[in-house]
């Protein structure tokens, strides 16, 4: 006898649960958009001053350093959230939410896949809520580009989300958790095209273009730069949908039960 | 006695190079209400982390209701229901909204999931506080809402493991006799793991869990007759002391 089971119903439930933490954690929603807006306001400003931008695609035209900027704040608060919902999943497992979820009649794979799009349509709330204020602030994209940014943003934070969710299985505790900051979203971030184009880059160092060229979050950043203006990227969607495929198996396979729920083996409970 | 619901066999797990479980066979039978005695650290964890499949064991087997939990690990935790020794909830989230997550993630709609955190929660005694948040209740009243959460799918067993940890003896002994009450009414499967020995009613069964093995197994007078003892607590004593 097997019960057929509708898929809709946990997905449902999943993504309705983390939608509700994030409207009670209304810290969490202040720190998301009050982060790049300091960036883009504050940072950005000072910034326009100092570096000229050429006319790069997907550009057309000149443009300030603000409208520049804004892809790489949007990744950042995808790159916040992915980061931040590994975080919550560390401590899901610590709390025992975590053991809630995997003794679902689900299969492991399914339950860590909604967990993961729950995350990412968290981080594109936030990164839509950053757009409107943004452009109360003038900072715009053309009106088409807030439609065609979605499905972009959907892989993006997806991809992200699965490198939290491959971190929250490698890292043991909470507490160490402060080393993502410092070991993963500086470097991420810093290392990207998120703050300056590339080629400004290498016409500074060529080892650091080299390493920005391979950071996958350069990538991500510019999938959503090119979403905005309607243009295709077929190298940074591929780069995207490859990272998101390889980080996914990855973190299927520390959360698999057959060898172990990784965490779980180390900091062995009695 | 009556058909095995439970059937575990020469179980061994090891995290690393340590072992935890040296071959556990266990049995418990349909409507048995069976406790799980063990010192800490004797390996009751790992057993239920294991029969929850939230991790494999490499040898032995598990078979619950007839199905291998590695195997068949859907069909088995639809009949299983759980309840941690970490709390669950979350502590933002009405009582509702926890039990409706839950519900969702047994694959229950909205309306069974309402109708079936009814039934429980009146049961518990909690029905007027479907609406309140979690961090307002009590420590007694979290876990009987935990103990209504695993029940909302009609699990055919229920597996508990410290199930009264943080509580007060009131409360205690209010969750001890609720779990009694329920596997009586509806001919649950029980399996309670607990260090505490005043928890053992007369009437359940007993397997005393010690450094990773089956000590002693059977009804309460027959693991006392089999050491010579009077009391269960003696009886516990000296089988954690020996049998090593």
């Amino acid at each position: 006898m097997t019960e057929r089971r509708s898929w809709w119903l946990p997905l449902r439930g999943i993504v309705a649960r983390e939608v509700l933490r994030l409207v009670h954690q209304r810290e969490r929603l202040v720190a998301a958009l009050v982060r790049p807006l300091i960036w883009l306001l504050v940072f950005a400003a000072g910034f326009r001053a100092v570096l000229g931008i050429s006319i790069i695609p997907p550009y057309e035209t000149y443009i300030t350093y603000e409208v520049y900027v804004l892809p790489g704040l949007v990744g950042m608060v995808q790159l916040f959230n992915g980061m931040q919902s590994s975080l919550s999943m560390i401590y899901d497992r610590e709390m025992g939410s975590m053991r809630v979820l995997l003794v679902s009649p689900y299969p492991r794979w399914f339950l860590l896949s909604a967990k993961l799009l729950a995350g990412t349509v968290l981080s594109i709330l936030q990164v839509y809520a950053f757009l409107l204020v943004a452009a109360a602030f003038d900072v715009v994209v053309p009106p088409s580009g807030y439609a065609f940014v979605l499905p972009a943003l959907l892989a993006t934070g997806m991809m992200l989300g699965a490198l939290g969710m491959l971190l929250s299985s490698l890292i043991r505790q909470l507490e160490n958790f402060a080393g993502i900051m410092n070991f993963v979203i500086f470097p991420m971030f810093f290392l990207s095209s998120a703050l300056y184009p590339l080629w400004r880059m290498r016409e500074s160092s060529e080892l650091l273009y080299a390493i920005c060229s391979l950071n996958p979050f350069t990538y991500a950043v510019e999938l959503i730069r090119f979403a905005f203006y309607g243009r295709p990227e077929p190298l940074a969607t591929a780069v995207v949908l490859g990272c998101l495929f390889v980080l996914l198996l990855l973190s299927f396979r520390a959360y698999d039960p057959a060898r172990g729920f990784l965490p779980m083996r180390r900091g062995a409970p009695e | 006695m009556s058909e095995p619901v439970i059937e575990i066999h020469g179980l061994r797990y090891a995290y690393g190079k340590r072992a935890v479980l040296h071959g556990v066979d266990l049995t418990v039978a349909r409507g048995e209400f069976a406790v799980l005695l063990g010192p800490n650290g004797a390996g009751k964890t790992t057993l239920m982390a294991l029969m929850t499949g939230l991790f494999n064991a490499r040898d032995g087997r598990i078979m619950l209701e007839g199905s291998d939990i590695r195997r068949d690990p859907t069909r088995v935790l639809g009949r299983l229901g759980v309840v941690f020794q970490q709390p669950t909830l979350d502590l933002d989230l009405t009582v509702r909204q926890n039990l409706r997550y839950f519900a969702a993630l047994q694959g229950l709609t909205p309306r069974r999931a309402e109708e079936r955190a009814a039934e429980e929660l009146e049961r518990h005694g909690l029905a007027e506080r479907l609406g309140d948040r979690v961090r307002d209740l009590s420590g007694g009243q979290r876990r009987r809402v935990e103990l209504a959460r695993a029940l909302l799918h009609e699990p055919t067993m229920l597996i508990l493991d410290e199930p009264t940890v943080g509580l007060d003896l009131r409360s205690r002994r209010a969750i001890v006799e609720h779990c009694h009450d329920l596997a009586r009414d509806r001919g649950l499967t029980v399996l309670w793991a607990t260090h505490l020995i005043d928890e053992v009613w007369p009437t359940d069964t007993v397997a005393v869990l010690h450094q990773g093995r089956i000590v002693a197994r059977g009804g309460v007078d027959a693991i006392k007759d089999s050491m010579g003892s009077s009391s269960l607590v003696e009886a516990f004593e000296h089988l954690t002391r020996t049998a090593a």
